[in-house]
């Protein structure tokens, strides 16, 4: 039985009852969860998958907004402000990391450039601090690796690059630290209202006061399973990129925007926290919730658009290439609704600015469950959480004695870390979960080396193991 | 450790950096400290199962971890301080290093640096192959090293991608353990081995196809199914568990991209001169770090060589030239070495110039010294085949290396 450990939770008895109950691990199901912990609620969180960050959260530019470019009175521009305002004032607690980058919202030709004076004055008028308009001679000043076919740029200062696996997992672990429960591989049936909450999940039934959809690509499916007539429908927008090796990482200092357009914010090249250069993402509209392929011509175009930017990055080779799935709607802001006749909360469309506004969607959410819930809740302290450091701007495992070897030699992961995962409040459930926590296979080799040893470290741990097991005739189908 | 400066590190425990070691031993090299990150010396021919290897060098026949055994010997036998489970971080200027142990961070630091890291097979993202990204899409190395270190299998039934030699080794790998291939498939209109590939997977019982391009890998978790468009357009989708991406070496070169020194676009490996001596005169490199792939004992004998240019270099200890580079026409994909110094030893480690071509031509071959032709040379020449040119004496002199193609028709 390789797959004894890698159970989910038992579900919790009918008899339990929840303050919340939370749909959707991914970043905003996370801050929902350490939020509404933080407020004294008993919590519980429902993931279909295997593990936190399973659907669009898992794929983004991992860039901390400012909302100079968010629509002006928008409640996404209030709730981006709000969430990176708090993401400042409690990343150090949490040891997760800010790369501060600052950004450069780039005019390639004329027109774009004739853009800019508007773009300055709307980041003005979102009350963003610290824009500023440059030649290109001053821009390329700041990033010699611009290419000189610069017109003009405005400075953001305030964007930042963060670690966006590692914020979500310390929120849900500080959660967990106040007693949440988190319920993996555990796809919401069908809930039903009486007064309290019955939800029927394929880990079990349980029962909440309230219920907070925060399903993202499912968003719309919840409320309907929730017995909701929905008030938006997901229109999955994809987006590929490429991750460049660590060699293009001096080259490019700063997060480099595009003049958006109405459709997307466009391609961007930036840093990663993990000294990577990252391009991408595409905007690709599409049916289908659950794929999110790349394609060979569009990741070709990716690094060709990268190097027209950056001319340093032609032949750099390609450390990794994904793609996600943006939970967007038919209309561009977010979309939010609260029944308080059946204490429902529904965040849905949280389309791309959602690592940046996580936090202040939790926050915006406490208000709207403290507008109908009755009795109030019980603040309680926030508990001392402080997640292993992953980014490459501060001291890493390996760097200190004792730590067992490195598994993973292109980004130094240490078998002391693979092993804290695994003991860890919120441990992975699947490889890409261990990837995230870990950065283990992700570097410029993607696994040639440490692959096997990995397989061999994990075996009995994953949903899905690496290895197929060692019998002539294996006894999966 | 002690305060006595280390005179040669040798980075990579493999044949090309054990072999370095030890010439520098026997030439009377005091202080030379091996660096390997795995816990074992050998290198890639630690899990290569099916290549013989040891001929050339030891007169006798290894297999895997034998052949690492005796590269051990020959280390303990010659003196060479060995550090196993030591990865190098980063190369710094001055013959520094920084190093990961189980002791942590520390920084080493020796007269000369010698870089024999080896090569790799280029992993699927790198190779921008379309469709999901699941589980069970692995490279011949990891497929071997999951058999030969654990025991254990990544798939049962992979649709199998490339045509070199390291194509059929990872045939034999899966069908002497319990994995069956249900396809081999080139993009290329040839395969890029020669023969056996006339027969040998059709005896395998595996079809194989050339001119194929896969244009979708399925699987929500594990690999699910391979869609290929086969040479006469029509699309083909294989019901798999598993892609094994074959071949495509590329230098382990990440210590070089990420210093001054850089790597070159045709090789992706460092530069390096008739010594093996790279742009910065205190640091060489040997073996298939400088352009994948030879085989072990090709990689043994170049470090050996550049052992011995290095012991010389020590001894000599003067001020090197600044190297001229050797330029290339298209199609030749790189040329070893790709820098000619003057003054430097006068027995050279390397006496030929290795070429590469990235397609097949056909055409004259030629060598120009201060723009005359001092050697050329007519035929057919096939991608990622070896070809040698000689380094003809007082090459090293000339203000201008050129080695120019002129395709035939």
């Amino acid at each position: 039985m390789l797959h004894a450990q890698a159970r989910p939770t038992p579900a919790p008895s009918l008899q339990e009852m929840f303050d919340v109950a939370i749909i959707g691990a991914g970043v905003v199901g996370c801050a929902l969860a350490r939020r509404f912990a933080l407020a004294g609620a008993k919590v519980v969180l429902v993931e279909k998958g295997s593990d936190i960050l399973s659907g669009a959260s898992k794929a983004n530019s991992a860039i901390l907004h400012t909302g100079f470019d968010a629509p002006p009175g928008s409640l996404e521009l209030e709730l981006v402000k709000a969430g990176r305002a708090e993401y400042l004032d409690i990343r150090d607690s949490l040891g997760l990391p800010l790369v501060t980058t600052g950004a450069l919202v780039c005019a390639w030709n004329e027109a774009e450039a004739a853009k800019l004076e508007a773009i300055a004055a709307q980041g003005r008028d979102n009350g963003v601090a610290g824009l500023r308009l440059l030649n290109a001679h001053e821009a390329r000043a700041g990033m010699p690796a611009l290419s000189p076919r610069l017109v003009a740029a405005i400075e953001v200062e305030g964007e930042h690059i963060i670690d966006p696996w590692s914020a979500p997992l310390a929120y849900l672990t500080q959660a967990v630290a106040l007693g949440a429960r988190f319920l993996r591989r555990a796809e919401l049936i069908e809930g039903r209202f009486g007064g309290d909450w019955t939800l029927a999940t394929s880990a079990g039934e349980l029962r909440a006061r309230a219920v907070v959809n925060a399903a993202g690509l499912y968003g719309d499916e919840v409320d309907r399973r929730l017995g909701f007539a929905p008030e938006f429908e997901i229109r999955p927008r994809k987006g590929q990129f490429v991750v460049l090796d660590k060699a293009a990482f001096p080259h490019v200092p700063r997060i480099v925007l595009p003049v958006p357009t109405e459709i997307t914010k466009g391609v961007v090249v930036c840093p990663t926290a993990f000294g990577n250069v990252l391009i991408g993402p595409t905007a690709e509209e599409q049916e289908d919730r659950t794929r999110a392929t790349v394609e060979t011509d569009t990741l070709r175009a990716l690094l060709k658009r990268g190097a027209e930017i950056v001319p340093a990055l032609e032949g750099v080779p390609v450390t990794a290439v994904y793609a996600g799935l943006r939970p967007a709607s038919e209309e561009k802001g977010y979309r939010i609704f609260a029944r308080p006749e059946s204490r429902a909360i529904t965040l849905g469309g949280i389309r791309s600015t959602g690592l940046s506004a996580a936090l202040g969607l939790a926050q915006h959410a406490l208000q709207l469950h403290a507008a109908f819930e009755g009795p109030p809740l019980a603040p309680v302290g926030a508990p001392a959480v402080h997640l292993p450091n992953l980014a490459e701007t501060r001291e890493r495992d390996w760097q200190q004695p004792d730590h067992g070897e490195i598994v993973c030699h292109c980004e130094l992961v240490t078998r002391r870390e693979i092993e804290a995962a695994f003991e860890s409040a919120v441990p992975p459930g699947d490889f890409g979960g261990l990837r995230r926590r870990t950065r283990a296979g992700m570097g410029r080799c993607q696994g040639f080396y440490c692959n096997a040893r990995l397989a061999e470290m994990t075996r009995g741990r994953l949903a899905e193991p690496l290895a197929v097991g060692e019998d002539e005739e294996p006894g999966r189908s | 450790m002690s305060g006595a400066m280390i005179d040669v590190i040798v980075v990579g425990g493999g044949p090309a950096g054990v072999a370095a070691a030890v010439e520098l031993r026997r030439r009377g090299v005091e202080r030379v400290v091996l660096l390997d990150r795995e816990p074992e010396l050998g290198g890639a021919t630690r899990h290569c199962s099916h290549s013989p290897f040891g001929t050339r060098e030891f007169g006798r026949v290894y297999l895997g971890a034998a052949y690492g055994r005796r590269l051990a010997q020959e280390a303990g036998q010659a003196g060479v301080d060995v550090r196993l489970g030591h990865s190098v971080v980063r190369m710094l200027d001055g013959g520094r290093l920084e190093v990961a142990s189980a002791r942590g961070a520390e920084t080493l630091s020796a007269r000369r640096l010698m870089i024999a890291t080896g090569a790799r097979e280029r992993p699927r993202a790198d190779r921008l192959l379309p469709g999901d990204r699941p589980i069970g899409v692995v490279t011949t190395g990891t497929l071997q090293a999951y058999v030969a270190f654990h025991g254990l299998m990544p798939f049962r039934r992979p649709v199998i991608l490339g045509s070199e030699l390291v194509s059929l080794s990872a045939v034999l790998t899966c069908l002497t353990h319990g994995a069956r291939p249900l396809a081999l498939l080139e993009s290329a209109p040839n395969p890029l081995a020669r023969a056996p590939f006339a027969w040998f997977p059709r005896i395998a019982g595996v079809p194989f196809h050339c001119g194929a391009e896969v244009i979708d890998i399925r699987g929500a978790d594990r690999v699910e199914a391979v869609a290929f468009r086969r040479s006469d357009g029509a699309v083909e989708t294989l019901a798999c568990d598993g892609v094994l991406l074959t071949g495509r070496f590329t230098p382990e070169s990440a210590l070089f991209r990420q210093s001054t020194i850089g790597v070159e676009a045709g090789s992706a490996g460092p530069a390096i001169d008739q010594d093996g001596r790279t742009a910065d005169p205190m640091v060489f490199a040997s073996g298939n770090i400088l352009r994948a792939v030879e085989t072990g004992g090709w990689a043994f004998r170049e470090g050996r060589a550049v052992g011995r240019a290095i012991a010389a270099d020590l001894a000599r200890d003067a001020q090197i030239a600044p190297p001229v580079p050797v330029t290339f026409d298209p199609p030749v994909k790189l040329v070893v070495p790709g820098l000619l110094r003057r003054g430097a030893g006068s027995e050279p480690a390397f006496r030929e110039f290795q070429l590469r071509f990235l397609r097949r031509a056909r055409g004259r071959l030629s060598l120009a010294l201060d723009g005359s032709e001092v050697w050329a040379g007519e035929g057919t020449f096939l991608p990622e085949r070896r070809i040698l040119v000689p380094i003809p004496p007082g090459a090293a002199e000339a203000g201008a290396v050129h080695v120019r193609f002129r395709e035939a028709g």
